[in-house]
């Protein structure tokens, strides 16, 4: 074998075995930090005004509070329109790379073929526009660290390589599917040897490994938010 | 008003009731602190009378507990993203300009901490992770921040998660009280329940005498013979105001008397437990356990039928945690727990009232209503004392949308910070309050909170409005016919 082809053989290997690390760091950790939260017991009631008195209710308003950021909303319009543009971007992003882990491709991945890279296009500037409010607001100035920059440039990169590979230096899809399925079914197959898609899919696995250990765990603690997902039921079933 | 140093209050005038969010005003409030505990009192509540040899390490053990303990700070330590939603919403910003009293960068003081000893990134790399040390620059800065927080929650309204910077400051408190760290007013308050039986340090003899008092007083104002009972055997409800309402806030503590003779309810109030009031909530876990306990036990005394917790904020954002510190309550007659201001509410929805309000005795009065912070956000009592005050008053007003109910900015003094020497502080966060007040016009504030009733009066003069400050029950106390 020649010096090249060993070292891209290593190279692969080593990301095949990165990969699943990050995988399983992904899950694990995820794991352990919600099942952390939901064992760990509330000891007074917490709802905050206006609640509602039932469970359904208050699963209504986290639903509402995921799903529209009403509280947002109420605080920063022009914060809350960033914010939910970009996550609303991020989904149909996630969604249509359903198609790169799926065999038979779900419809709805398919359907989104005409705005999907659109998305890409909003969801970078939505990036652009949340780094540019923290620099130019000096609140935000303030309060923003080097975790809050770093979340922002890792997924402002990432968006960045995937608009690239779509666009310019384009990468052959079937390559990677092979790719990711390969990985997905544990019959691991090489990488498509091109640069772009390899930044990009070693940007995802860093966004994998700092996911659960960051600011970006918001995905999920939102669910475990006493203030927003107990019901005000102190005086339930009581005459009134 | 003692003289006191202005420097940290903003004086720029609002837009129609409302403050623009000022300019960042590095370290605009730093040396505003209150004063340290004394030993009489920290012995009494069963904290460590100084600040203990290894107060690092048992801080931060101490943190580790709470992690295990209370789902809301553990949640809230992760996730937020520091949008800065929460940023120009805390009434001790909007006075002070102080960046540390942005409630994000008020709850970043503990998370920098958590993140140095609880989080694997932190442990590695502290800078990277916005991580620092528990050393004696950040304990001072606890000490002057997490009691410039009024742990009022309007912060929690505008998050995107909820996040509730009253829970970062109950347990940065829980911690300070722990190592022994803590503040003369709170402690003091807290050992003069188990003392008295109330934060003013009556005693029983002195309450009984302020009970008889008021007795001759409504006698002579209104002929009728109203009681004022004390430690009544066997009596319908046990009222626990906040006992400022027997000393300094008297009408409204007539406005209940009034209400139960009216309606011909016997009642009492315990020289056990006079005060709803609970200290221990700005303090630590297991005083506020205590505190909230002696409820239970005073109503279990006097064998009462019910119990109604007076018009006091925190007492009420306690009275809502009874049966989750204090067990279950259903040896009482629900509902429960039960506020006066609900009370009367039930009583005037049944008719119970009706032919018995005279409004216009009222009418010198342009009533507004000022939420207090843990009456409305903590104990979901927004639209009772609105309904009291329409049907004992005609002219009624509210305050700016952003101002109100649920949005309501704190008095200024609330949980634990109604003290003297921290006035710059107290006068600029309840310079919100006062400028919506002032935009109504009002010449009576009424509120369902002791702190509120002790703090508006202050905070409403040092901003120049004119207004009466006084209690729900005391206007429907005006308008009853007896």
């Amino acid at each position: 074998m020649s010096t090249p082809a060993a070292l891209w053989t290593l190279f692969a290997t080593l990301l095949i075995g990165l990969s699943y690390f990050a995988g399983v760091t992904f899950v694990l950790g995820l794991l352990w930090r919600l099942v952390g939260y939901l064992r760990t017991p509330m000891p007074y009631p917490a709802a905050l005004t206006p609640a509602p008195t039932t469970d359904a209710g208050a699963a209504a308003r986290v639903a509402g509070d995921v799903l529209f950021f009403p509280s947002l909303f109420k605080a920063d319009k022009a914060l809350w329109a960033g914010a939910w543009v970009f996550h609303v971007a991020l989904w149909v992003i996630l969604i249509r790379h359903l198609r790169y882990f799926t065999y038979p491709v779900p419809g709805i991945s398919v359907a989104m073929s005409s705005v999907a890279l659109w998305a890409g296009y909003v969801f970078g500037v939505a990036i652009l526009f949340l780094f540019w409010r923290r620099l130019a607001l000096p609140r935000a100035l303030y309060v923003s660290g080097v975790p809050d920059y770093f979340a922002l440039a890792l997924l402002g990169l990432i968006a960045a390589t995937g608009i690239l590979t779509k666009y310019w230096l384009h990468v052959n899809l079937v390559d990677v599917k092979a790719f990711t399925l390969g990985l997905l079914t544990l019959r691991p197959v090489a990488p498509p040897a091109h640069p772009l898609f390899l930044v990009h899919f070693l940007l995802v696995i860093g966004l994998m490994l700092y996911f659960p250990f960051s600011k970006l765990l918001h995905a999920g603690g939102i669910f475990f938010s006493p203030t927003r997902n107990q019901p005000f039921d102190v005086q339930k079933c009581k005459k009134r | 008003m003692a003289k006191f140093d202005e420097a940290p209050i903003i004086k720029d005038p609002p837009i129609n009731g409302i403050l623009r969010p000022p300019d960042i005003r590095e370290d605009a409030s730093v040396g505003v602190k209150c004063w340290p505990s004394k030993p009489k009192d920290t012995r009494a509540i069963d904290l460590p009378t100084e600040r203990l040899p290894d107060w690092q390490a048992r801080g931060v053990a101490k943190l580790g507990e709470l992690l295990e303990r209370n789902k809301a700070l553990r949640v809230f330590l992760d996730i937020c993203v520091r949008c800065g939603a929460c940023a120009d919403k805390c009434q001790f910003y909007l006075g002070t300009g102080d960046p540390r009293n942005m409630p994000v960068a008020r709850a970043e003081l503990l998370r920098a901490v958590y993140r140095r000893y609880y989080t694997p990134l932190g442990r590695r790399m502290p800078q990277a992770a916005n991580a620092a040390d528990f050393d004696e620059e950040m304990l001072a800065l606890w000490y002057t921040y997490f009691y410039q927080c009024s742990e009022c929650r309007r912060c929690s309204v505008f998050c995107p998660y909820g996040i509730d910077t009253a829970e970062i400051t109950i347990a940065a408190r829980e911690i300070m009280a722990e190592i022994g760290v803590s503040t003369k007013y709170v402690t003091e308050v807290v050992a003069k329940v188990y003392d008295t039986g109330n934060n003013l340090g009556i005693p029983p003899a002195a309450w009984k005498d302020n009970c008889e008092f008021l007795e001759e007083d409504v006698l002579e104002q209104t002929g009728v013979p109203i009681k004022f009972p004390v430690d009544m055997q066997g009596a319908e409800v046990l009222l626990v105001p906040p006992s400022a309402d027997n000393f300094a806030n008297t009408e409204t503590m007539i406005g209940y008397a009034k209400l139960f003779h009216v309606l011909g309810i016997s009642w009492t109030t315990s020289t056990y437990c006079n005060e709803g009031g609970n200290f221990g909530l700005f303090l630590n876990f297991a005083n506020m356990k205590k505190v909230n306990n002696r409820i239970l036990t005073a109503a279990r005394m006097l064998g009462v039928k019910t119990i109604i917790w007076g018009e006091c904020g925190h007492a009420w954002r306690a009275g809502i945690f009874t049966p989750s510190l204090s067990g279950p309550m259903d040896e009482f007659d629900p509902p429960y727990p039960y506020h006066i201001s609900q009370f009367t509410v039930d009583m005037l929805r049944r008719g119970a009232l009706n032919g018995k309000i005279d409004k216009n005795a009222n009418d010198q009065y342009l009533v507004t209503y000022h939420d207090p912070c843990n009456a409305a956000r903590a104990g979901q009592l927004v639209e009772e004392p609105r309904e009291i005050i329409r049907a004992c008053c005609n002219r009624f007003v509210e305050m700016p949308a952003d101002t109100i109910r649920e949005k309501t900015f704190c008095c200024g003094a609330g949980n634990g910070l109604l003290t003297d020497e921290i006035m710059p502080i107290r006068m600029a966060g309840g310079k919100p309050r006062a400028m919506a007040v002032k935009h109504t016009g009002a010449n009576f504030l009424a509120t369902v909170c002791a702190i509120c009733k002790a703090q508006l009066p202050e905070s409403m003069h040092y901003w120049g409005v004119p207004v009466e400050v006084g209690g729900v029950a005391q206007l429907l106390g005006n308008a009853l016919k007896l």
